[in-house]
């Protein structure tokens, strides 16, 4: 723990630390452009240059230099001024002043600095340095004579993506950031290079021009693209969602969000239900909520409900609606929407009980169905420092590229309960061990046989837990701690063949299997659910309502409303809460806070924002079967298009296209 | 150098280099460079890696030898690293040729010392045959890029063609030089001051005298 001085205050820091961190820690702002917490140290802006004694006589870039015991720091004096304005001069030489124009205006690391740190006026007479633009895809934007190398993109794509796809080619004067021959940056993180850029060079493609941030509303919010239950800022200007931004949680999501996460939101102003619609003859037809309630009370369903939940449901939604099916008398709920019947008996078993920093620590790690990248993106990240750390990481499913060294044991689920040595031996030996059952897994009914690998090779041990089942709907967790879940899955629902169906923004039911039942569709997108169904009640997407949600590793999260649901849309409770009077049973409550206080009476760790419900011990064994057989599927056939929020997407559609379908349509066009 | 761009990706570029392979000579000492590493680090011998490739090129057009990108990307396949880390070792160091040049490819050191030695009469000279940046001439011969510092300042004005530095120019020696190559000798490189051999002084020793017989220590004497 050295003990250093800066500006005259003597701190104590960790030993390891920077020069730079030690001012931090001391209070004082140090400006900079290529340093970044997350990434590693390039020290090439020269932005952060401080005076350290002992040393040579001369400015020091405090950003690589370590912090020693007995050093002087100073931020304040006449040298840190003068070369932190000469540094920003030059940066400024051939930077544009195009200001007015650009996107990054009022969140631009170059304007803020060079207020604060500049000398206000430039003495460079000569013609600036102009950089053509490079394609990087449909979601990046740039504008090269902009960028000022700091490489925090190239950084970004190389240790975090683990896709090299990002480069800085010739040199000095001459250097541009491009990627390869301009083809488009191919991955599901790539967007995260636009929060990294302190300048305007890379740009958010599809929110170019929208807005400037000085007008938009902060509400903070929870992602539902996926289980991962991203922490992100909701940025909207009147009744429109503009553009969604991470937020800082390093137990989730560090700083960076998904591609998904950060653009399907063009889609919730596309194909939206605002209005009531009733099926007549076979045909959708507009009415009124009167009329729609009336409907559904004539179909007397009595004891005779059932509600299925969608992907992307808040807590409060599902358990109002599980109130109204108790009130009922009927307990036939279900979250299961593709028909999956893993037993949920003990939570544990059916949770990413590592955490996503956790699992970072292990050693060995067995990944049973789950194209990881694609399923939770930034569990991916984890796994990916996991693996440079040294774990050795084994997958059985179908091939994909997980960006780090891992072997590929087969598709067949069989491998299972047959491990080779070399598996068997990493496991055995390793101090960490884990298994992740992705959606794939389950979905091949590989669940129980997970469970045994994890007693098997004692994964949950003093200390650490190793079983991990990593969702892809961000309903699941919150879902199956209200009890979501039929012993048969979805297929004892059909059998009790319901007067009513609720499907809770469910889109992914084979509703053939109903066709006795009247179909009430409740949810925001006119997707596959709406097109079954034979009442439509307009409700709330995630950023239209506050809600509950809880991630793959339990963690209940709260997310704010950001804008009003369009047109006759409601809040998703209210509509339940109406539905009750309408069927002639009370719920219990009449606000969204009875709502609440009612959930957490019921379900205590739901009241626990931001921390990991505890689920208690992973069972020794689950029902099922514990040697499956049959090749293990890919629930995702497309990252950009798995809910109905992102299918409505432009951009999200735009992606699939060009990134993922690419190829082949460039074949079928010849 | 602001001149230096990658050859366009076009098809007939694919088709031409799109087999490029590396013949057993290249490949022998391709493997004794990547064996210099340890194991884990192959992608260290990229840089001889690079030259060796621009080599053959070389050896197959008959000229000093370029990079096209599928050379580039066989390099990187070879080393499996990413392409985009080879690319930018290649457009970083000048001695890579990212555009075809000809037989002899003339480098003349335009930085202060040869500048103040008369490099512009060097430059002149060069462009009274015919040679102009980024441009090869008529025969196939000449390819002309003006560099920074090649580190002859003892020695200048000095240009590089090809493997071979030549220095103490004056435009008639420098003719001396191409006409030498272009008739197919070998003219000799290094000065071409009668009487020098390397870089020594090339008149009487005006400085550090002490130091001829002794290790001499001035500080005292500042």
């Amino acid at each position: 723990m050295p003990k250093v001085t800066v500006d005259g205050q003597e701190i104590e820091v960790p030993a390891g630390a920077t020069v730079l961190q030690a001012c931090e820690l001391a209070g004082k702002e140090i400006p900079r452009f290529c340093y970044h917490e997350r990434l590693s140290i390039a020290g090439n802006c020269r932005m952060c240059l401080v005076e350290v004694k002992p040393g040579p006589p001369k400015p020091q870039a405090s950003c690589a230099l370590p912090a020693t015991e007995g050093q002087e720091i100073r931020t304040d004096s006449e040298m840190v001024k003068t070369a932190r304005e000469g540094v920003m001069e030059f940066l400024l030489i051939n930077h544009p002043l195009d200001c007015p124009i650009c996107d990054q205006g009022g969140e631009c690391d170059l304007q803020d600095q060079s207020i604060a740190y500049g000398r206000g006026g430039s003495r460079y007479h000569e013609n600036k340095r102009a950089v053509t633009s490079k394609h990087m895809g449909p979601l990046i934007k740039t504008i090269m004579t902009r960028c000022i190398h700091c490489t925090r993109c190239v950084r970004f794509s190389e240790e975090i993506a683990g896709v090299d796809e990002i480069g800085a080619l010739y040199r000095g004067e001459d250097m541009q950031i491009t990627t390869y021959l301009e083809q488009a940056a191919k991955h599901e993180l790539s967007a995260n290079v636009i929060d990294l850029c302190p300048v305007g060079a890379l740009t958010s493609g599809p929110y170019a021009y929208e807005a400037r941030p000085w007008e938009l509303k902060k509400t903070w919010g929870i992602d539902v693209s996926d289980a991962v239950g991203s922490n992100i800022r909701i940025d909207s200007r009147g009744r429109e969602v503009l553009r969604v931004l991470p937020r800082i949680n390093d137990d989730v999501n560090e700083e960076w969000i998904s591609d998904k996460a950060r653009y399907q939101v063009d889609g919730l102003t596309r194909r939206r239900l605002d209005k009531v619609w009733l099926r007549k003859r076979g045909k959708l037809t507009e009415a009124t909520w009167d009329e729609a309630f009336k409907k559904i009370a004539a179909a007397k369903p009595g004891k005779s409900i059932a509600a299925v939940a969608g992907d992307m449901l808040d807590c409060e939604t599902m358990f109002a609606a599980k109130a109204l099916l108790k009130a009922s008398g009927s307990g036939l709920i279900e979250s299961r929407q593709t028909g999956m019947d893993y037993d949920t008996s003990n939570l544990a078993a059916v949770n990413f009980n590592s955490g996503f920093s956790g699992i970072e620590e292990t050693d060995a790690m067995l990944i049973v169905g789950s194209n990881v990248r694609w399923e939770a993106p930034l569990v991916n990240v984890r796994l990916r420092k996991a693996a440079s750390k040294g774990a050795k990481v084994f997958i059985v499913g179908p091939e994909w590229d997980p960006t780090y060294k891992a072997t590929f044991l087969g598709e067949d689920a069989s491998v299972l309960s047959n491990l080779p040595a070399e598996v068997a031996e990493a496991l055995k030996a390793a101090e960490r061990p884990a298994v992740i059952i992705g959606a794939g897994g389950f979905a091949a009914g590989a669940h129980a046989s997970a469970v045994k690998i994890a007693n098997d090779f004692n994964m949950v041990r003093d200390g650490w837990n190793g079983f991990n089942a990593l969702h892809i709907s961000a309903a699941r967790m919150g879902a199956l701690m209200l009890g979501y879940a039929q012993d048969g899955g979805i297929a004892d629902i059909a059998k009790a063949k319901p007067k009513v169906l609720l499907a809770l923004g469910a889109d992914e039911v084979d509703f053939s299997k109903f066709e006795d039942s009247l179909k009430v569709y409740i949810g925001h997108h006119g997707d596959k659910g709406a097109h079954a169904a034979d009442i439509i009640l307009p409700a709330s997407a995630y950023t239209e309502k506050p809600g509950t949600y809880v991630n793959t590793e339990g963690r209940v999260q709260r997310g704010d409303k950001a804008v009003f649901a369009p047109g006759d849309a409601r809040e998703d409770w209210t509509i339940l809460r109406a539905l009750a009077d309408a069927l002639g049973v009370t719920v219990g409550f009449d606000s969204f806070h009875e709502l609440r206080a009612a959930m957490f009476a019921e379900v205590p760790a739901l009241a626990h924002d931001g921390e990991v419900a505890d689920y208690g011990a992973v069972a020794k064994a689950v029902k099922g079967n514990a040697s499956p057989t049959g090749a293990i599927p890919s629930p995702i056939k497309d990252f950009y298009l798995t809910n109905p929020i992102a299918r409505a997407s432009a951009v999200m559609q735009q992606c699939s296209n060009e990134l993922i379908l690419g190829d082949t349509l460039a074949e079928a066009a010849e | 150098m602001a001149a230096r761009k990658i050859a366009p990706d076009t098809p007939e570029l694919r088709a031409r280099w799109g087999n490029f392979a590396f013949d057993a000579d290249t490949k022998a000492k391709a493997d004794t460079a990547i064996k210099r590493y340890p194991e884990g680090r192959q992608k260290s011998a990229v840089m001889p890696l690079l030259d060796l490739a621009q080599r053959q090129v070389g050896r197959e057009t008959d000229t000093q030898g370029w990079l096209p990108l599928p050379v580039i990307e066989y390099v990187a396949e070879y080393l499996d690293v990413p392409v985009i880390r080879v690319l930018e070792v290649a457009t970083f160091y000048t001695m890579y040729n990212l555009e075809p040049v000809g037989k002899f490819h003339v480098q003349v050191c335009g930085t202060t010392p040869c500048m103040l030695r008369g490099s512009d009469d060097i430059i002149a000279a060069c462009k009274k045959r015919g040679m102009k940046p980024g441009h090869i001439s008529d025969d196939g011969l000449w390819s002309f890029t003006e560099v920074e510092c090649m580190g002859n300042c003892a020695t200048a004005p000095m240009v590089q063609i090809n493997d071979d530095n030549y220095e103490d120019l004056t435009p008639e020696r420098l003719d001396k030089v191409l006409e030498a190559l272009a008739a197919g000798e070998t003219p000799k490189a290094g000065t071409q001051e009668p009487g020098r051999h390397t870089s020594e002084p090339a008149n009487a020793l005006s400085s550090l005298k002490d130091m001829v017989t002794e290790n001499h220590d001035y500080r005292g004497e500042w």
